[in-house]
């Protein structure tokens, strides 16, 4: 991260995820679905509830590995009867940051779990596992090279500390599932499909590979 | 058919007269080129603020043009001398009837 992009980041004015947050306190208060309820009518009008959430996403919940916006849509169909939202929608990403920025500086709380653990061996699985044409698995850069350069970048370590994140190359906010197909698709491998069991169980490993880390949501990247 | 979008400005509420103070000004908005293609190979059409002005009471102190390089939710940054006390209102215009307001209150100590 350069200083620039520290400085940008931690600037709640500067920070253009900013705008995404401030959406999603919006339509946390917006009444949906057949039920009439918004998400507030459950969880309160401010939504500080939500200070904690964010850090121990993925979970098991009622048997299902979910991530934070497979729960958000989980809540739109089973308590207000509303459609889903779309993957890397407006609407998710910015419910997304807003659940996620009521986490800012907490520290990652993902642990392995009886009721995780198979889901955590899968993702750790995906990890270490070569894929795509440029037969590459993610450790290979990011253990082995991590601090090395890519095409004049550094690898990172890749904690998804800061997710969703305003990426300057994408000119918008974008969730991890995004980044990772990213990835997926810099090594010529078939993507993980979004809120796909694979995704969630990758996301998985990583948050609990990242715990103890700060949560920087909403961040910048380049 | 208008549209607007959320702003935000960061700037002193209050300065010593005479002294320069540092502006902030940020618009959400998606800086559609023009030069980008759909998938399935249709061009998308330039959308983007075009003009950003400030007045400080009423006069016209900085303005500025946009054009298709200015990346999405354009920061602006700029300086002015606080001469007097009173209001800074910001205003963006863009294509298809984009406009979006500001106003922040300035008091000389």
């Amino acid at each position: 991260m350069s200083p620039e992009n520290q400085a940008m980041q931690d600037d709640p004015n500067l920070n253009p995820a900013q705008f995404w947050v401030m959406d999603g306190q919006s339509l946390w208060q917006e009444k949906a679905g057949k039920r009439d309820v918004s998400c507030a009518s459950c969880h309160g009008e401010s939504g500080s509830a939500m200070r904690g959430v964010a850090v121990r996403f993925p979970k098991m919940s009622q048997g299902k590995l979910q991530t934070l916006e497979g729960q958000i849509n989980q809540c739109r169909v089973s308590r207000q009867h509303a459609a889903t939202l779309a993957y890397e929608s407006k609407e998710l990403l910015a419910l997304t940051a807003f659940v996620a920025s009521q986490s800012k500086g907490l520290p990652i709380a993902v642990i392995e779990t009886a009721a995780n653990k198979a889901s955590l061996q899968q993702g750790r699985q995906w990890f270490y596992t070569r894929m795509g044409q440029l037969n590459l698995s993610c450790a290979q850069c990011h253990e082995d090279r991590a601090g090395l350069k890519l095409g004049g970048s550094v690898i990172p370590q890749a904690h998804p500390t800061a997710y969703p994140i305003y990426r300057l190359e994408w000119q918008g906010l974008g969730s991890l599932q995004r980044r990772l197909r990213n990835c997926m698709s810099g090594v010529r491998a078939q993507q993980f499909e979004y809120g796909s069991p694979e995704m969630a169980q990758l996301e998985l490993f990583l948050m609990w590979r990242a715990k103890g880390m700060a949560l920087e949501s909403p961040g910048v990247r380049p | 058919m208008s549209k607007t979008s959320r702003t935000s400005i960061t700037m002193p509420a209050q300065a010593k007269k005479d002294s320069i103070i540092e502006i902030r000004a940020i618009a959400q908005h998606d800086m559609e080129t023009g030069y980008r293609y759909t998938d399935a190979g249709k061009l998308i059409p330039r959308d983007i603020i075009r003009f950003f002005t400030c007045q400080y009471n009423g006069a016209e102190i900085f303005r500025a043009e946009f054009h298709p390089g200015t990346g999405a939710n354009p920061l602006i940054i700029f300086t002015t001398i606080a001469t007097e006390s009173g209001t800074l209102q910001f205003e963006w215009r863009g294509d298809d009837g984009y406009e979006a307001f500001n106003q922040s209150q300035i008091t000389i100590t």
